[in-house]
């Protein structure tokens, strides 16, 4: 405990510091235990530490998503040209606060995507900022690294400003793809502000539903690690093209994290 | 019906009282999200004129939605109770609010009262009061359920002792339940919400919670907040079920997209009951509620944000629950803005689901792209325990680290305590004092209790 008291806790009188019995039951849970009190009050460090990481959530909430500087890492990264589109939010509040217009693509960008259909595609890949821009800046590129290669289908790489889940579907539809993996960057948490989801969409067309999807969620190299995100996606890949349908009736065996608050019950803000 | 209300000359007409409703509430995101709000002020202000003259009696010919179409309608007309509406039965909706804040309408009085109240009597009311209103009315509604202790007495504010984890591992699980126990928290329910739904992995959890619960013989409840058939499952196989849990919405098609139905939280309430777990009670339903869950599923019909989670609370009294909690601030900007709509609906929720008898708990809490802080949170938090509150949650440091989002902490709840001089429920406070964590006054006695505690954790903690 000797750390923690040193790290954690003020020299303050009256300080009730736990024993150093937290210091080992802290390996067990990130959860912020053992952190002392000041009668029935956090400790100034404590507060000081909770105050901190909030701000780095509520940074990470409002950064701005650089599409173009992800765009040029993905093709220095040797995945080819990737075209970067936008969905109807304007800006940042607007995003937050209209679900809708994160959903559905800007005239620009659907004219865009029009003349890329003319390539075809067996896999569009987009990838958005969703409530976390640190997120796919930080994980998209070494995330890619360990999916692409595990892949022989010809993959459309798409980058989109402002977009929810669901962009995906309007992406993927005009592209013509049988199926849509988005990267997006999920709800901050305190301990997480850049935490990636990954969500596969099979045969993508606007109005699918969340039900109709597969989430991989908590990807970062402190939640799960890119090796285990990639080949859970690649199975969940096989088993949709195998099936020809995604969602809960492809059940991803390997026990992944599914949260019944925010996914069952449709009160995911991700969508 | 069209209702109307004349101001200096000119006449302002409103299509209909779901229009009427929905225009008339408080600002919030979620209703400018939906197309129903008010297009300024001045239209929301006099939309709350024109609700105050219509008669209580109004709402139970004009239905919000459809009788063929919904079965919380079906439930809310076919169970409402004549008699006890006939006191009320002649007032508006401006003289109700007079009559709820008048000193002569006592206790006794609203208990009586809460089976002719309908969700949307309770949510329209709501919208013409003020958050000093809301608290004033909310003490005096007195709510009191059991299980293995009694909930909800004047004067006492439970804590459901959150204790998740990101990977729902055991011994993550084990060491926030120790600590929340060691701050006298978890009188409500020790209640974890599961990252993962396989059925492995709630009965899993299900023994450890009750394994540690009979251990320390603590007088209290433990849950896993599986979807309810999961629970049901859970049953069949025998594991140790106290508390069947369930997120319930106010319109048949939320709950469908929740995969639920009446008919299936009746089927899961009697498994429960059969059990007969309860030592005190047999409540046996805990149940989550939070504005915007309708709109969020694409089936709110029309109908505002607050007054479709009135009527979750009629879902939720048919079935006698144990406790009923409010997630307010979980569901995002989207729905409720910033601090000042969070706290505005907390108070809401807490009100209306206490004036239709509800043991209302709330979840005072935030997410990190809201606009709101920790001080919005301690605001909400101290006017909810002014207003009554049943229970509050506890959260290490206030962090879930499973579902992220803030929530209130261990430390919160002796803050409420401690200002407001509320106490635990009276079996959890006898068995904090026997177990040396508090003294007969409730303050935590500190490092001696660990120590006693800590040797029967072993065999999930090592």
């Amino acid at each position: 405990m000797a750390g923690i008291e040193e790290s954690h806790h003020g020299k303050g009188q009256g300080v009730e510091r736990g024993s150093d019995v937290w210091a080992r039951l802290r390996r067990f849970t990130p959860a912020r235990i053992g952190l002392g009190r000041v009668g029935g009050s956090l400790p100034t460090q404590a507060l000081l530490d909770f105050e901190l990481a909030h701000a780095r959530a509520r940074d990470a909430v409002h950064a701005v998503f650089d599409a173009d500087l992800l765009a040029r890492d993905l093709r220095d990264s040797g995945f080819g040209e990737s075209l970067v589109v936008a969905s109807q939010a304007r800006d940042r509040m607007e995003y937050l606060l209209r679900p809708d217009l994160g959903r559905a693509l800007d005239e620009e960008s659907r004219e865009q995507l029009k003349d890329l259909r003319k390539g075809g595609c067996d896999l569009t890949v987009v990838i958005a900022d969703g409530l976390s821009a640190v997120a796919p800046a930080r994980h998209a590129v070494p995330l890619l690294r360990e999916v692409l290669p595990e892949l022989r289908e010809n993959v459309t790489v798409v980058v989109a400003n402002y977009g929810r889940v669901a962009l995906g579907d309007e992406i993927g539809e005009i592209l013509g793809a049988p199926a849509v993996v988005v990267l997006i960057g999920e709800r901050p948490g305190l301990s997480s502000p850049d935490s990636l989801g990954i969500y596969l969409t099979w045969a993508p067309r606007v109005g699918r539903t969340d039900a109709e999807r597969n989430c991989i969620s908590n990807v970062r190299p402190e939640g799960l690690a890119y090796p285990e995100a990639a080949k859970r996606l690649v199975y969940l890949l096989g088993e949709a093209r195998r099936l020809q349908m995604s969602g809960v009736a492809l059940k991803d065996d390997s026990e992944g994290s599914s949260n019944p608050r925010l996914k069952s019950e449709t009160w995911g803000t991700q969508s | 019906m069209t209702y109307s209300i004349t101001q200096n000359g000119r006449t302002h007409s409103f299509a209909g009282l779901k229009t009427l409703l929905a225009k008339a509430t408080p600002a919030r995101s979620g209703d400018a999200l939906a197309g129903i709000a008010a297009e300024n002020e001045e239209e929301r202000a006099l939309a709350r004129m024109a609700l105050a003259q219509v008669p209580l009696a109004r709402f139970l010919e004009e239905i919000l939605i459809p009788y063929e179409e919904d079965e919380i309608t079906r439930l809310i007309v076919d169970t409402h109770d004549a008699k006890a509406f006939a006191p009320i039965s002649g007032m508006t909706v401006g003289e109700f609010r007079e009559w709820l804040l008048d000193p002569a309408t006592d206790i006794e009085t609203l208990e009586r009262g809460a089976p002719g109240i309908t969700p949307e009597m309770a949510a329209a009311v709501s919208k013409l009061m003020r958050n000093q209103d809301l608290i004033l009315a909310s003490q005096k509604c007195r709510v009191v359920t059991r299980f293995r202790n009694t909930l909800g007495l004047p004067g006492r504010l439970s804590v459901r002792l959150q204790p998740n984890h990101p990977t729902d591992d055991v011994r993550g699980i084990a060491a926030s339940m120790l600590e929340g126990l060691l701050y006298g928290c978890g009188d409500a329910v020790i209640g974890v919400n599961p990252a993962s739904d396989s059925m492995q992995g709630v009965t899993r959890l299900l023994e450890m919670m009750n394994a540690f619960r009979e251990r320390y013989e603590v007088p209290t409840q433990t849950c896993v907040l599986a979807h309810v058939t999961n629970t049901l499952r859970a049953m069949e196989r025998g594991a140790p079920v106290d508390l069947v849990f369930q997120s319930i919405g106010g319109t048949e098609q939320t709950n469908r997209s929740f995969g639920v139905s009446l008919a299936l939280l009746e089927e899961a309430r009697a498994g429960a009951l059969e059990l007969k777990r309860g030592t005190v009670g047999d409540n046996v339903m805990y149940f989550e509620t939070g504005q915007g869950s309708a709109l969020s599923a694409g089936a709110h019909a029309g109908v505002d944000q607050q007054t479709c989670e009135a009527r979750a609370y009629a879902v939720a009294r048919h079935f006698k629950p144990l406790l009923v909690n409010t997630v307010v601030g979980f569901i995002g900007p989207e729905y409720l803005l910033d601090g000042k709509q969070i706290i505005r609906a907390g108070l809401e929720d807490h009100f209306c689901g206490k004036l239709l008898g509800l043991p209302m708990g709330c979840d005072v809490c935030y997410t990190n792209h809201a606009e709101a802080d920790q001080d919005d949170m301690d605001t909400l938090l101290t006017l909810l325990a002014v207003a009554g509150v049943n229970f509050v949650m506890g959260v290490p440091g206030a962090d879930d680290v499973m579902l992220n989002y803030q929530s209130t902490s261990f430390h919160d709840a002796l803050y409420a305590r401690s200002a407001l001089g509320l106490r635990r429920a009276p079996e959890f406070e006898v068995w904090l004092e026997r177990m040396g964590i508090c003294n007969e006054r409730g303050d935590l006695l500190g490092a001696s209790a660990e120590r006693r505690l800590l040797p029967g954790a072993s065999e999930w903690l090592g």
